[in-house]
């Protein structure tokens, strides 16, 4: 190489160009970067993951890993992204030969923490659930929609959502979230 | 908005998570090659289309993701009972419903 400076195209990332709500009652950021991996079969496979087996619509956690089952025999996988590598082996070997099937969908979707007093009155401006406290309490996770976007929601505590979301989808998601909390009654 | 009782999920869920599938407990024929033409084409093409209580299948795509079962009024579109994939079609008079 020459020492002549080479042009670079960086690719920043779904959310590089769209601000993200922040205030005391509404906020939106990022979640750390995550592996993600969609478990198929008995939901006892589970705990070589880590985490015990969730109920349906329930998450799961054990440490920094945790497992949503969102139906019958299909549960999402969360764990921090240097650890994917490490999931695959652990995985592969302690589940059962040919009863289930393990995809990494790392790369698929990315996680938004949706938190703040107005998080869940903001979220229900597109999700058509009903997402009072008794009628989604805190550990509950299933996959829903969000207007025209489908979503994964997990309640982590009354004012605190885990909302994982398609990259391409996320500008959209949190463009009509924005919007929900600036026509808000409660901004 | 309609809710419709997701069977796998056993709860009522907003109708915009689902799909419709199309008439329930058509079953394939067995052995295709050996099929005449027109029962082949009766499997493929024809359907009751009932006025009054309709099984249709349902799938909770933007939810668990499972299909399941579904008796619907086709005069007044209220879906009268879900039950999973599999099970037979429950006994219920149009009248009861």
């Amino acid at each position: 190489m020459s020492d002549r400076s080479v042009a670079v195209a960086a690719r920043r990332g779904p959310l590089h160009a769209v601000s993200l709500p922040k205030g005391e009652t509404f906020a939106v950021t990022r979640a750390p970067d995550a592996a993600r991996f969609v478990l198929r079969g008995d939901p006892a496979g589970v705990a070589a993951f880590g985490p015990a087996a969730p109920g349906m619509l329930r998450a799961s956690e054990s440490g920094s890993r945790a497992a949503l089952r969102l139906g019958p025999d299909e549960i999402l996988l969360l764990a921090p992204g240097e650890d994917a590598e490490a999931i695959r082996g652990e995985l592969a070997a302690k589940l059962p030969a040919g009863a289930h099937s393990l995809v990494d969908v790392s790369h698929r979707q990315i996680g938004l923490v949706v938190e703040g007093r107005s998080a869940a009155l903001c979220l229900a401006a597109g999700c058509p659930l009903d997402l009072r406290p008794a009628a989604f309490p805190i550990g509950m996770a299933t996959r829903t929609i969000f207007l025209k976007a489908e979503i994964v929601l997990w309640r982590q505590a009354d004012d605190r959502f885990h909302v994982e979301v398609w990259r391409s989808f996320a500008p959209y998601l949190v463009g009509h979230l924005s919007d929900a909390h600036a026509g808000s009654s409660d901004p | 908005m309609l809710l419709i009782h997701c069977p796998y999920c056993e709860m009522d869920r907003p109708e915009l998570e689902f799909r419709y599938g199309g008439e329930a407990h058509i079953a394939r024929p067995a052995d295709p090659m050996a099929t005449s033409d027109e029962t082949w084409a009766e499997h493929l093409y024809f359907r009751s289309n009932p006025r009054g209580l309709h099984a249709e299948r349902w799938r909770h795509i933007s939810g668990c993701g499972r299909f399941f079962n579904c008796l619907r009024d086709t005069v007044s579109d209220r879906i009268v009972t879900t039950y999973k994939a599999g099970e037979a079609r429950p006994e219920i008079d149009r009248g009861a419903a």
